[in-house]
């Protein structure tokens, strides 16, 4: 790790003069993430803006009916917060999917949003990444990419975005509220997180200079019928191979609404407004769920180590979509699959 | 979990031998010691390693507070180890992956490995050391003597400050709950089973 300077913001404006022209500072928030590439120097920075300290701690009402989540609110808090618990539990139940609750007791909101690929090449910087060093080339696309993007990916990357938390958000259609010197501007999620093309180093469309103050989630939360579907190597503690969020709105039989996104698939959480239109007004039957399934991943790829992962996609939205139709959400306890 | 390929070796050097280091020590700095820091070959060459960042730092240590002035890149996990010899807390991974570095911050387990000093300035911390009171074991020491929930040890610390963290959220109700809110502590002798029966026990005299 090289040395850096530490700095400590009491609040935005102050992060923001921070941070203002310099290309080498940045936030740390939990540090979880940040921490981790800095041993490995994979980032960086010469400065460190320590925003921990800032009036972004809290779970708030929103006039609309939503709820509006400081960037600062920590993992375990978010998930465990009454309001969370009983009108999002899609949301809680992503989140204690993910990491260890040591983790989470320090892992940010905003954090989560901004965690980097597990591609194990990013992290190791003997290894030609694209991501990591623009133009050294893809150590994965001939190499070890069984945990790799089946959708969505380039010639230049072929990572996944690693957070369980961001699915339920794109599920949900939050939107990320960011600040910046010249004013303050709110992102839907779906724009927030972006594919690689043939830039690879930016994983959002977030700006330099900019910070997350908040994520807004709209009143509808899916409460009776949801999942959170996540298949990894181990029962717990384990990035996703495939993780699908869940919601439903049903009459009766019938889907009135379905949405659903996926997770450890692509480089940002991934819908699919077309696989959507094809539950809508349908029996929320097995054969239902399965033709969704086969549009939203007519175009997957696998690589030489992933493949499997397209039929496993297959069979989590399945298994997901009925899991909610039946109002039986997947346990992150005991994991019991219904 | 990632297993990266890169070897996740300390970048710093002992330090206990170097005579600056001591006359430092003496003033009540603790430095490391600068041409250590990059020590990994394939690195570029660290701009900012030469000058290390230094600032003040107060931490409660197990109901002691220390005032001490580190290097922005200290993490409390070396601050223990190294700055204030408390090596009960152990290094597995130094990267979030094992939990043999947990202990509680202002009452919540966190993974030490993953913290800078520096952020927790003002914070309590407790570690393993600090667990027993005059003589007498905390419940959970006790109660993995009793269920014999350990073999080589070396999770053991990370185990026991973690299920205190685990206890005092009051979540875990089933054995089921217990194993997937003790799954950031990784147990490579595999005593997973006697781990567990020792914090049913610990949870239910609690
Ligand atoms: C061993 C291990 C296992 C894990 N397993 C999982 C898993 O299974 N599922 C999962 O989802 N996650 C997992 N994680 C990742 C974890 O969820 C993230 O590391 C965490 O959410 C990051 O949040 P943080 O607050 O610690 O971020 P930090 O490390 O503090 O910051 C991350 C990045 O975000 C930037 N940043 C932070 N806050 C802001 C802000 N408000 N505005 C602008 N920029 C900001 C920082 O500059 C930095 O670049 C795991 C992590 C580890 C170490
Ligand atoms: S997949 Fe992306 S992150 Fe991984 S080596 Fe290729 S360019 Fe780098
Ligand atoms: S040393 Fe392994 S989690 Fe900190
Ligand atoms: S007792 Fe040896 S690692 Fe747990």
């Amino acid at each position: 790790m090289i040395s850096f300077h530490y700095a400590r913001a009491s609040c935005v404006g102050e992060a923001l003069q921070e941070v203002a022209g310099d290309a080498n500072a940045k936030f740390i928030a939990g540090g979880t993430n940040l921490i981790d590439l800095m041993k490995m120097d994979v980032e960086r920075p010469t400065k460190v803006i320590d925003i921990t300290r800032l009036p972004l701690k809290r779970v708030e009402r929103t006039p609309g009916g939503g709820l509006r989540i400081g960037a600062l609110v920590r993992n375990t808090d978010l998930a465990y917060h009454p309001l969370v618990e009983q009108r999002y539990p899609v949301l809680a139940d992503a989140i204690m999917a993910g990491a260890s609750q040591q983790l989470r007791n320090m892992a940010s909101t905003g954090g989560n949003l901004l965690q980097r690929t597990r591609c194990a090449y990013f992290y190791d910087i003997a290894t030609p990444c694209n991501k990591r060093e623009p133009g050294s080339g893809c150590s994965a696309i001939e190499g070890q990419n069984r945990m790799h993007a089946i959708l969505g990916g380039s010639e230049a990357c072929i990572a996944t975005h690693p957070s369980d938390m961001c699915v339920a958000l794109a599920m949900l259609d939050a939107k990320v509220h960011v600040g910046s010197a010249s004013g303050d501007r709110v992102i839907a999620f779906a724009d927030f997180h972006r594919l690689p093309g043939d830039t690879p180093q930016r994983d959002t469309h977030l700006n330099a200079g900019e910070i997350i103050t908040a994520v807004e989630l709209p009143p509808k939360g899916f409460a009776t019928n949801y999942t959170y579907l996540k298949i990894r190597d181990r029962l717990s503690y384990a990035f996703a191979l495939v993780s699908v969020a869940v919601g439903l709105e049903l009459d009766g039989d019938t889907i009135k609404e379905g949405r659903f996104a996926l997770g450890g698939v692509a480089h940002k959480p991934w819908r699919d407004p077309q696989a959507e239109a094809v539950l809508r007004g349908q029996p929320a039957h097995a054969a239902t769920f399965a033709r969704a399934a086969g549009v939203v991943l007519r175009d997957a790829r696998g690589y030489a180590h992933n493949t499997f992962k397209i039929d496993l996609a297959r069979r989590c939205i399945v298994r997901a979509l009925t899991q909610a139709a039946c109002g039986t959400p997947q346990s992150q306890s005991a994991k019991k699959i219904v | 979990m990632i297993n990266t390929p890169v070897d996740t070796k300390d970048t710093e050097f002992p330090i206990s031998r170097q005579p600056t280091h001591s006359e430092l020590v003496a003033r009540g700095v603790t430095l490391p010691i600068a041409a250590g820091l990059s020590s990994r070959a394939a690195a570029p060459p660290s701009i900012g390693s030469a000058s290390p960042e230094v600032v003040s730092v107060s931490l409660t240590v197990n109901g002691t507070l220390h005032a001490l002035m580190l290097d922005t890149r200290t993490t409390i996990l070396d601050l223990l180890r190294e700055h204030l010899d408390l090596t009960g807390t152990k290094k597995g991974c130094d990267q979030g992956q094992c939990g043999a570095c947990t202990v509680l911050i202002d009452g919540r387990r966190v993974n030490s490995c993953l913290t800078f000093a520096v952020m927790y300035d003002g914070a309590q911390i407790t570690t393993i050391e600090g667990l027993a009171t005059k003589g007498t074991l905390h419940p959970l020491q006790q109660a993995f003597i009793d269920h014999d929930a350990f073999q080589c040890g070396y999770c053991t610390p990370g185990q026991i400050c973690s299920a205190v963290g685990l206890i005092s959220e009051g979540r875990a109700k089933t054995a089921d709950d217990i194993r997937e809110l003790m799954s950031g502590n990784l147990c490579r002798c595999g005593a997973y089973g006697n781990i567990l029966a020792a914090i049913a026990q610990a949870m239910r005299r609690a």
